[in-house]
């Protein structure tokens, strides 16, 4: 115990270096994650899997990921806020994306300007749907947030005079840097500009959301999260305090939502289901909510589990060559298995794990920590270095 | 240690220098408060000096704790009404009717300007009008939704009054302790406080995200300010330590560290010595009479402790089954037969 201990002293300084300088160390990380992961990719075993340009368009589409789940830890891992429908804002900045930028409109509004428009109009719907219900207590947050995500998709689905319905709307225009470092447009054939583009947006988000969270509103949402009543008395104006973090959470979904649909050219109704609203949720809850660190890396490792784990997963066992089981009428055949159909199973599985064993998420927020192992060796511990503190 | 609490507050026994004409801090007015059948609190009629610390006892049961609750917001009288520094706070709501009004002016004249525009011509000036109608009436809706404390004003000018939030109330002065702890356990003590100032930190979401000079500057002064509350109330050396851990009489010490950040001109202290031993005790007392000597901040306390009532009190106001059976001077109402019978006989020693 004592060696984990000197070792925690060890990297005490390089933490607080890293503590003191967040932004500088949020971009860094950036241009490692950039320069590394595609070089990561033409390693063993991975190469085996795809090639690099496959891969690093998937990792621009796990950044899509990481957007939403670094938002959503806002709403629900700071302020505490149960959001069951925060695809909506996803779906609304996709669909903002594509009235902004595509034939169906006739407009073309460039990429760089929508993202801004589309983070401001899901922001918008943000207040909308925050102003009326935030001030219900949590349960009743999550029934409404749950019935606006279904009802977005409905809505674009029903519309279809003006959203062409389950077509979808198609064309939408790919960024452009207008000839800025010898680039014109990013053609949808090469993933490396998109991953390049995310990187920077979940930078600069990241970067955004860390300084909120050390700043008077940031405590102002904890306190709420620990105890709205409390807050309240102590001056805290709870329902813009509690807007505020439903709003932020939007706007980092239109966000996403601009970036996904120009990177798919696309976008249909069924994109934005429950389904999507459901991972976010379990990225932050794995990732470990309240430590905007940890929601990203949880969100980054569970979207490749789903892409590219359980495909190779599949495809290992069936090298296994396992023969087929047959029991009575049933008949097993493991070879055979297609797991990305169980994945909502396997999260289901790995949620409940979590919860039984390591609630806080892999990589937890000291809070989260605290609150949820109230006295064990390790905060007993934690305590003592507080204590020998001069 | 001294042998009373009296002598350890030498200022505590001499009543507080009000001038006579001095209108009272706080003034309540026949609050009454229903829970279905149950009449927790009724009729009470009640005033505090500016500078005084007044005592609220009473058994168990007796409503003090509900009346509190009234004062700080967080409970709505079912009658009565209560002024701060001459302003009413909680109340009947006066002229609720027309608060909606002010929500349709300014997106009812955008609409008139777009409806003037569109009867011109049909361009685009008319469409910005009808956009801008739209607009306003969202932030009209947001605003209310909100209640920022312009808005409250601007209301209350025109005659519109809804009782306050919790908040609302802690800007206009009040501030508090709970008689079950609730702080933010998973916060530093250094953190609390800081919450504790935050209707006095006015760093926006821009200042906050582009890290303005406003924002680290208030950022440095707000920890600087919250390690003075903290070394005031006796917590010097525990500002990192998250508030679970304390020990349960530093708990109590950092409530009133955050309520006291809050910058209150009226302190709302429930049973601050519930659970402590008699040196804390006797240290909590020492404490109470120092804000009120030191701070000048006024002290509304509720206290089961005897000896704590006696020694700091000005003035002792009696609870039972919500009605105010006795007032007076600590001495007066402890020798009241009315207080002595409610205790069930046992003279308040
Ligand atoms: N929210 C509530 N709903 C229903 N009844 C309540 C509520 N709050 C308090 N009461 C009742 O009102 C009465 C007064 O309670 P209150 O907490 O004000 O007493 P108190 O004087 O603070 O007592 P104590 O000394 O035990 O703290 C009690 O009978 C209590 O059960
Ligand atoms: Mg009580």
């Amino acid at each position: 115990m004592s060696g984990a201990r000197q070792l925690t002293r060890l990297l005490d300084r390089p933490r607080a270096f890293l503590r003191l300088h967040q932004s500088l160390t949020v971009i860094i990380s950036a241009a490692l994650v950039l320069t590394v992961l595609p070089y990561i990719a033409t390693w063993y075993p991975f190469n085996g899997f795809g090639v690099q340009k496959d891969w690093v368009g998937g990792f621009a589409d796990a950044g899509v990921f990481v957007l939403l789940a670094v938002g959503l830890n806002v709403v629900v891992g700071l302020a505490g806020l149960l959001d069951l429908g925060y695809a909506a804002f996803f779906a609304i900045g996709a669909y903002t994306y594509a009235y902004g930028a595509s034939s169906f409109t006739g407009l073309h509004i460039p990429f760089w300007i929508m993202l801004v428009i589309g983070a401001a109009v899901a922001a918008l719907f943000g207040l909308l749907l925050g102003a009326p219900t935030l001030r219900l207590r949590g349960d009743y947050l999550a029934i409404v947030t749950l019935g606006f995500g279904e009802i977005v998709p409905v809505v674009i689905l029903n519309a279809d005079a003006y959203t062409r319905g389950t077509n979808g709307i198609t064309g939408l225009a790919q960024p452009d840097l207008y000839g800025l470092l010898g680039i014109n447009g990013f053609g949808f054939t090469n993933p490396y500009l998109y991953f390049g583009t995310v990187v920077v947006i979940v930078a600069i988000a990241f970067i955004f959301l860390q300084r909120l969270q050390d700043s008077r509103i940031g405590r102002a949402w904890v306190a709420i999260r620990e105890d709205e009543l409390a807050a309240a008395s102590m001056g805290i104006n709870t329902v813009s305090t509690k807007l505020l973090a439903f709003a932020i959470g939007a706007t980092t979904s239109g966000l996403a939502g601009v970036f996904y649909a120009s990177k798919l050219g696309v976008v249909s109704p069924d994109q934005f289901g429950f389904t999507v609203s459901f991972t976010v949720l379990a990225m932050v809850v794995l990732g470990g909510m309240g430590n905007i660190w940890g929601v990203a890396a949880g969100a980054f490792v569970i979207f490749e589990i789903q892409h590219q784990g359980l495909k190779q997963l599949g495809a290992f066992i069936q090298g296994l060559n396992v023969p087929v089981v047959t029991l009575g009428p049933l008949k097993i055949d493991i070879g055979s298995i297609n797991f990305i159909n169980y994945q909502y199973l396997l999260y289901g599985l790995a949620l409940v794990t979590m919860m039984l064993l390591r609630p806080e998420g892999l990589f937890p927020s000291r809070r989260r920590r605290l609150e949820l192992h109230e006295d064990t060796d390790e905060v007993a511990e934690l305590l003592a270095d507080e204590m020998l503190e001069p | 240690m001294s042998a009373s609490p009296g002598a350890a507050v030498p200022d505590a026994a001499t009543p507080a220098a009000t001038p006579a004409d001095a209108r009272p801090i706080l003034d309540a007015r026949g609050v009454t408060k229903r829970f279905g059948g149950l009449v927790a609190v009724r009729e009470i009629d009640f005033d505090i000096p500016r500078g005084a610390i007044v005592s609220l006892i009473g058994p168990n049961g007796a409503g003090k704790t509900t009346f509190f609750n009234i004062i700080a917001g967080l409970l709505e009288p079912t009658d009565g009404a209560i002024d701060f520094m001459d302003e009413l706070i909680v109340g009947r709501p006066v002229r609720a009717w027309a608060e909606p009004f002010f929500w349709f002016i300014l997106p009812g004249i955008a609409v008139l300007v777009a409806a003037g525009l569109f009867a011109i011509d049909q361009g685009i000036a008319g469409v910005i009008a009808a956009v801008a109608a739209i607009g306003l009436l969202i932030a009209s809706l947001l605003i209310a939704v909100i209640r920022p404390r312009w808005y409250i004003s601007t209301l209350g000018r025109a005659g519109i009054f809804k009782s306050g939030r919790p908040n609302d109330i802690v800007a206009q002065g009040i501030g508090r302790t709970f008689q079950n702890i609730r702080l933010f356990a998973n916060m530093t003590a250094m953190e609390n406080v800081q919450v504790g100032m935050h209707s006095h930190m006015h760093a926006t979401l821009i200042d906050a995200a582009l890290r303005l000079k406003r924002h680290r500057t208030e950022e440095i002064l707000s920890q600087i300010e919250a390690q003075k509350w903290l070394d005031y109330v006796g917590l010097p050396k525990r500002s990192d330590v998250v508030a679970r851990n304390l020990p349960y009489g530093d708990q109590r010490r950092l409530e009133i560290a955050r309520a006291l950040a809050t910058r209150p001109k009226l302190l709302l202290l429930d049973e601050p010595t519930a659970g402590m031993n008699p040196v804390e005790t006797t240290q909590m007392t020492t404490l109470i009479g120092r804000i009120r000597k030191e701070l000048g901040i006024t002290i509304l306390l509720i206290e089961h402790d005897m000896r704590v009532v006696m020694g700091v009190s000005d003035r002792v106001t009696v609870l039972d089954h919500g009605e105010k059976i006795a007032e007076g001077t600590p001495e007066a109402v402890r020798a009241d037969p009315k207080v002595i019978e409610a205790y069930l006989g046992a003279p308040a020693q």
